[in-house]
């Protein structure tokens, strides 16, 4: 039988190796997994490199990997927020290695690695200091930069259901880059709101298949609490 | 003392140009106030990069829902008919050419149509670009939003971008606090100015080349 289930984020992420990438889903929090980032943090892994679009906020979550000192690299789009205070110490202080990458190129450089792509040509950067010592080519006319995927070792992402197969399904912007990420690690490890019987998700609306899922872990529903934003 | 346009009429000013039926992305900041000035009656499906189509305004104080976002991360709201899908999906659905008009704010815009808006190139920044070069190059137009000149009065019309570029050529039509400026083949050509003020004196506020618009003899 297949039973995808884990009983605990700790339990999930036990045999997480130091020097592992790991892709952490989420825009904002949306999509976040707090609850696997905290077990991350437990867990003791060291020198990790870290996927994720942001670079943590306030002092918990992925901040607080950071803070303690446990990432060498991190690769991401918008590391520069309100309440990005320890991405940007560590940064100025140069101890932690950033590779910025335009949100859409970090999106697809995320799926071609999951696609089994080698690498593609895409418009997005051509010209810019991003693209600076990449090749690059014109097709029709129109320039394109050479950029390769992004694998992860762990990909930790938030699902709202699932089943003992690993289909999920997510809640609204909080899908984000969750389907990309479970195809592109070797272990992804999802957390769920609600696990159902097999059968009880619509398969025309299975938004990940299974296959790209190693670990189930259920969590409690809490509400999403904004971050990044200055408060109202 | 030259007129200025407000920022809610220059929002106004771009929404009258977005027709019934565009699929747009507004970027975070000033492009945002554009949504407020859509006239009733015009449907147009808003997109947002973190995989929204079809994005409706914010909620009623008491019913923000976080996993239900903008590109800015505020609370939004999702109309019927709209849907969601991952980021992959959702740059890929820009980069394929499937939006009709991106709003975005700017630094700089070239004669050529470079645009410079994701950094400012000072020593000790944090960087931070996250889909402002896939929308520049993406949709079938990119508009610019920004006042004409800086703080310190300087144009942001410029012959050549001294910021870091966000894409090259990109910028289709650049609308300012001051008038409203297409990008050409053959250069910058204004298309409407504020009451009272010269297409002269806003050549020489905005320090390059602007043709007068087709048929304007001013």
């Amino acid at each position: 039988m297949i039973d995808k289930t884990v009983s605990s984020p700790e339990a999930a992420l036990a045999d997480v190796p130091d020097g592992a990438t790991i892709m952490i889903g989420g825009f904002g929090s949306a999509g976040l997994p707090a609850e696997l980032i905290e077990a991350l943090v437990a867990q003791g892994a060291r020198d990790l490199t870290i996927v994720n679009n942001n670079a943590g906020n306030g002092d918990t979550g992925l901040a607080a990997l950071l803070k303690a000192r446990r990432v060498r690299r991190i690769i991401c789009s918008f590391p520069r927020q309100v309440d990005s205070h320890v991405f940007d110490g560590l940064f100025r202080a140069g101890e932690i290695e950033l590779e910025l990458v335009p949100q859409g190129n970090l999106a697809e450089r995320i799926r071609a690695a999951g696609a089994g792509i080698g690498a593609f040509f895409t418009p997005t950067g051509y010209g810019t200091e991003l693209a600076r010592g990449k090749e690059t080519r014109v097709i029709d006319g129109r320039g394109y930069v050479l950029e390769f995927p992004i694998h992860g070792d762990y990909a930790l992402i938030k699902a709202e259901r699932g089943d003992r197969w690993g289909n999920l399904v997510y809640r609204k912007t909080a899908r984000n880059f969750g389907p990309v990420m479970a195809s592109a690690a070797r272990i992804t490890v999802a957390t769920v709101h609600e696990m159902v019987p097999l059968g009880a998700l619509d398969p025309e609306a299975v938004v990940t298949p299974g296959v790209y899922v190693k670990r189930l872990v259920p969590i409690p529903r809490v509400a999403t609490q904004p971050v990044g934003v200055r408060p109202v | 003392m030259v007129n200025r346009w407000t920022k809610e009429q220059m929002a106004a000013r771009v929404a009258r140009d977005i027709p019934d039926g565009a699929v747009v992305n507004l970027g975070i900041g000033l492009p945002t106030l554009v949504s407020n000035f859509l006239p009733h009656g015009r449907e147009v499906i808003l997109h947002s990069e973190n995989g929204v189509l079809g994005m409706g305004p914010a909620p009623p104080s008491g019913e923000e829902d976080y996993d239900l976002i903008n590109a800015g991360k505020q609370p939004v709201t999702l109309l019927p008919g709209g849907c969601f899908f991952h980021h992959a999906d959702s740059f890929a659905m820009m980069r394929g050419g499937h939006l009709d008009i991106c709003v975005l704010g700017a630094f700089q815009v070239s004669v050529r149509g470079d645009l410079a808006n994701w950094a400012t190139g000072e020593p000790g920044a944090i960087p931070a670009v996250g889909g402002a070069m896939d929308l520049a190059i993406g949709a079938k137009q990119t508009f610019v939003m920004m006042e004409l000149l800086t703080k310190r009065g300087e144009s942001k019309l410029v012959a050549e971008c001294s910021y870091p570029l966000t894409g090259l050529a990109c910028v289709s039509r650049v609308y300012t606090d001051m008038a409203v400026i297409d990008v050409t083949p053959a250069g910058l050509r204004a298309v409407e100015l504020i009451d009272g003020l010269s297409l002269d004196e806003l050549t020489r506020l905005a320090g390059v080349p602007i043709a007068p618009a087709p048929g304007d003899d001013r």
